[in-house]
C-alpha cells in the first residue's frame, strides 16, 4: 500500500481540493451560460482525485470503495437517459421544463443578458449527471492505474 | 403516450438505458443482468419490427430529437435538429442487427459469469448498431461509429487469458478509431462547404467540389475498412477469431452496419455524382479481392473460427460486388433495369442470409470450443454422434454459405451471378469459383470437426439454451431458402428500391 507523500504535500493537497471541488461544480452549474458544462467539470473535480491518489497514496480508497464509484457512473447516465426519455410527451430529448417556470424552467431572455442561472430546463440538469458520470469514470480510472501501478 | 410514434427513438435508448443500468442491476440481483438485457433487446426487436413493417410498406419514417413534435423535422426550412430516418433499406439492416443480438445474447447466457459488463458493452453495441442504421446525419454517423468501436473492443477483449484477445482489440480499435476520424474529416468538410450534416439535405445540394471528392474517398476508405474489406480486412481475422462466439456474431452484423452505411453514402449521396464509376469500380475490385483472396487465406486456416473470419471477408465482397456492379450503371436506365437492379438486391439479399449463417456458423463453433476446450481443428474429430444438433446446424450454416439450394446463401448467390453476368461474365465465374472453394473448404471443416476418430470422449451435447438460438437462425435459413421470392418481395425489393430512389430520400426532410 502506498502511504503517500510528505505531510507537507498533504496540508497543501487538502487546502487546494476545496476551490478545486468548488471551481469544478461552478463550471458544471454554469454549463449553459459560460463555455464548460458538465464534461470538463466533472473531469476538473476528478482531478481532486489524482490529488488524493498522489499525496495521500491508496489507503484511503478502499474507504470510498470502486463500487461505490461504478454506481455513482451508473446514476449519472441513468439520470441522463431518463431525463431524455421524460420528454417523451412531446419528443425524445425534449426540454419539457422550459417555461414552466419552476425548477430552471425559465426561458431565456432575448438580446445581451447577465446570465441567469436558472434557465435553460433540462440542459443544467443533463450537465449535472454527465458532471457525475464524469466524475466518477475519470476517478475509477485513475484509482485503476494508479493501484495497479503500485501493485508491481 | 403513442410508443409507436416514438419508437425510432426508444429503439436506441431503451438498449442504452438498460446497459447504463448494468451495474445498478447487478448490486440488486446476481441474475438481474441477464433477465434484463435479454428482456430489453426483446423490447428493442419489437419496436424494430415495428418500424420495419411500416417501412417495407414504402414509408419514411422521420423523427426529429427534442423538437415539439416528432414530425417537426425542418422547422426553419431546413433540418437544424438530430434527424433519425428510417426507410426501407434502414429497416432490412436494423431488423437483421437487433435479431442476431436478441439471439447472441440469449445464447451467451449460459457461457458469461460475472455478466454486468459483458451484457452492458453488448447493449451498448446493439444501440451504435442501430443508430447507425437509423441515424440520418453524418455526425451521428460519427458518434455512433465510435460507440459501436469502444463497445466491440471491450466484447473482443472480455475473454483475456490468452493475451491474444487484447492484441486483436487494440488492432480493431486502432482501425475503428482511424475509419471513425475519416468520417469525422468528411463530416467537416460538408460542413464547411454546405452548412449541413443531414444526409437527406446534403444530397439535394451537393455539388461534387474537389472537397466532396475527398470526402467520397475518405467515407469509402473508412467504411470498406470497418467492413472489412480485403486490403484493409487486417483486423478481421484477430477480431472475429478472438472474440467470444456469441460476439463475433455480433461483430458480423456491426460490420453489416458499416456496409449500410458506404451503401447509402455512395447511392443516396453520391449516385448522380460524375465520378460514380470510379467509386462503383473501386467497390467491384475490393469485393473480388475479398471474395477471392478471403476464401484461400480461409482453406489454409486450422483455427476454426480464424477460418471463419476470412469467410466473413469474402462474404462481404459478393455484396460489394453486387453494389459495386449497380453502381456502375446507375446512371444508365436501360442497364439498370436489365441487371442492375437485380445485382443490388441480390447484394441486400445477401446480407440477410450472410447475417444468418455466419452467425449461426459462429455460434456452432463456439458450442465445439465450449465441449472441446481448443479451436484447432486438428484437435478435433468424431462430435457427430456426441453433439448431434450441433452438428445438423453446422451442416445448415456451411450449405448455406457455400451456395447449395435449397438453402439461402442460394438465393441471393444466383441472382448475383445471374445479374454480374450480365455486366462482365468473368466476374461472375470469379463468384463460382469462390463459392466453390468455400464448399471445399467447409467439406474440411466438417470432417475434422464431425467425422473421424473421437478425440475426447466424454463429450456431451449444450445446453437448450444454447441449442435454441441456433435452432431459430437455423429454421430461418432453411425457409429463406425454401422460399426465397417472398422474402424478395417482402424485404429486398422494398429496400433495393429505397436505395435507389433519392429523391424519396430527400424529400422526406425537406
Amino acid at each position: 500500500m502506498n502511504k503517500g507523500l510528505s505531510p507537507i504535500v498533504k496540508n497543501v493537497a487538502a487546502v487546494a481540493l476545496v476551490p478545486i471541488t468548488v471551481f469544478g461544480l461552478y463550471v458544471i452549474a454554469h454549463g449553459h451560460l459560460t463555455p464548460g458544462g458538465g464534461f470538463p467539470g466533472g473531469a476538473i473535480i476528478a482531478t481532486m482525485t489524482a490529488l488524493l491518489l498522489i499525496s495521500f497514496g491508496t489507503s484511503w480508497v478502499k474507504a470510498i470503495g470502486k463500487e461505490r464509484l461504478s454506481m455513482a457512473e451508473s446514476l449519472g447516465l441513468v439520470g441522463f437517459v431518463g431525463l431524455a426519455i421524460m420528454g417523451i410527451g412531446k419528443s425524445f430529448f425534449n426540454n419539457f421544463l422550459v417555461g414552466q417556470g419552476l425548477f430552471f424552467g425559465n426561458a431565456v431572455a432575448f438580446g445581451p443578458n447577465p446570465g441567469w442561472l436558472g434557465t435553460a430546463g433540462l440542459i443544467p440538469l443533463m450537465n449535472m449527471a454527465v458532471g457525475l458520470e464524469v466524475f466518477a469514470a475519470i476517478s475509477l480510472i485513475a484509482i485503476t492505474m494508479f493501484t495497479a501501478e503500485v501493485s508491481k | 403516450m403513442n410508443l409507436l410514434a416514438h419508437a425510432p427513438a426508444l429503439a436506441i435508448a431503451i438498449p442504452l438505458l438498460a446497459a447504463f443500468a448494468m451495474p445498478i442491476a447487478s448490486r440488486v440481483c446476481k441474475r438481474l443482468p441477464k433477465a434484463l438485457s435479454v428482456a430489453a433487446l426483446a423490447f428493442t426487436e419489437l419496436l424494430v419490427l415495428s418500424l420495419a413493417a411500416q417501412a417495407f410498406s414504402g414509408k419514411t419514417i422521420t423523427y426529429a430529437l427534442g423538437a415539439v413534435s416528432p414530425d417537426n423535422v425542418a422547422a426553419a426550412g431546413f433540418p437544424v435538429r438530430i434527424i433519425l430516418e428510417i426507410d426501407a433499406l434502414s429497416a432490412l439492416f436494423a431488423i437483421a442487427s437487433a435479431t442476431i443480438a436478441l439471439l447472441a445474447i440469449i445464447y451467451s447466457i449460459k457461457f458469461v459469469k460475472d455478466g454486468s459488463k459483458f451484457f452492458a458493452a453488448a447493449l451498448l453495441m446493439v444501440a451504435g448498431m442501430l443508430g447507425m442504421v437509423f441515424t440520418g446525419d453524418i455526425f451521428s454517423l460519427f458518434v455512433f461509429i465510435e460507440l459501436l468501436t469502444i463497445s466491440s473492443a471491450a466484447l473482443i477483449a472480455f475473454y483475456s487469458g490468452r493475451g491474444q484477445p487484447y492484441e486483436a482489440a487494440f488492432k480493431y480499435l486502432v482501425v475503428s478509431s482511424i475509419a471513425a476520424l475519416m468520417i469525422l474529416l468528411s463530416a467537416g468538410l460538408f460542413y464547411g462547404q454546405y452548412n449541413l450534416l443531414n444526409l437527406a439535405a446534403l444530397a439535394g445540394v451537393l455539388k461534387f467540389t474537389f472537397l466532396d471528392k475527398i470526402a467520397l474517398v475518405l467515407l469509402t476508405a473508412a467504411l470498406a475498412m470497418k467492413c472489412g474489406a480485403i486490403p484493409l480486412h487486417m483486423w478481421v481475422s484477430d477480431a472475429y477469431g478472438e472474440a467470444p462466439a456469441s460476439v463475433s456474431a455480433m461483430l458480423v452484423v456491426a460490420s453489416q452496419a458499416s456496409l449500410y452505411a458506404l451503401f447509402r453514402i455512395s447511392f443516396i449521396l453520391f449516385g448522380k455524382a460524375p465520378l460514380i464509376e470510379t467509386i462503383a469500380w473501386a467497390l467491384i475490385v475490393f469485393g473480388v479481392l475479398s471474395m477471392f483472396v478471403g476464401v484461400s487465406m480461409a482453406i489454409m486456416q486450422k483455427d476454426i473460427k480464424r477460418l471463419m473470419a476470412y469467410h466473413a471477408v469474402s462474404q462481404t465482397g459478393y455484396m460489394l460486388l453486387g453494389a459495386g456492379v449497380c453502381l456502375a450503371v446507375i446512371n444508365n436506365p436501360a442497364a439498370l433495369t436489365a441487371f442492375g437492379i437485380k445485382a443490388i438486391e441480390g447484394s441486400l439479399f445477401h446480407v440477410i442470409n450472410h447475417t444468418l449463417y455466419k452467425s449461426l456458423l459462429f455460434l456452432t463453433a463456439g458450442a465445439v470450443i465450449y465441449r472441446l476446450g481448443t479451436r484447432n481443428l486438428n484437435e478435433m474429430g468424431g462430435l457427430a454422434k456426441k453433439m448431434p444438433w450441433t452438428a445438423a446446424f453446422f451442416v445448415i450454416g456451411a450449405l448455406a454459405i457455400a451456395g447449395l439450394p435449397p438453402f439461402n446463401g442460394f438465393a441471393s448467390k444466383f441472382l448475383l451471378y445471374e445479374s454480374v453476368f450480365l455486366f462482365s461474365p468473368i466476374l461472375s465465374a470469379i463468384a463460382m469459383l469462390v463459392s466453390i472453394m468455400t464448399l471445399a473448404s467447409f467439406v474440411k471443416v466438417f470432417y475434422a470437426v464431425f467425422l473421424g476418430n473421437e478425440v475426447k470422449t466424454n463429450v456431451k451435447e449444450v445446453p437448450l439454451i444454447v441449442l435454441a438460438p441456433m435452432a431459430l437462425i437455423a429454421i430461418a435459413i432453411i425457409l429463406f431458402g425454401l422460399f426465397p421470392e417472398i422474402v424478395l418481395e417482402a424485404i429486398v425489393k422494398p429496400a433495393a428500391g429505397a436505395l435507389l430512389n433519392q429523391t424519396a430520400y430527400t424529400g422526406s426532410v425537406l
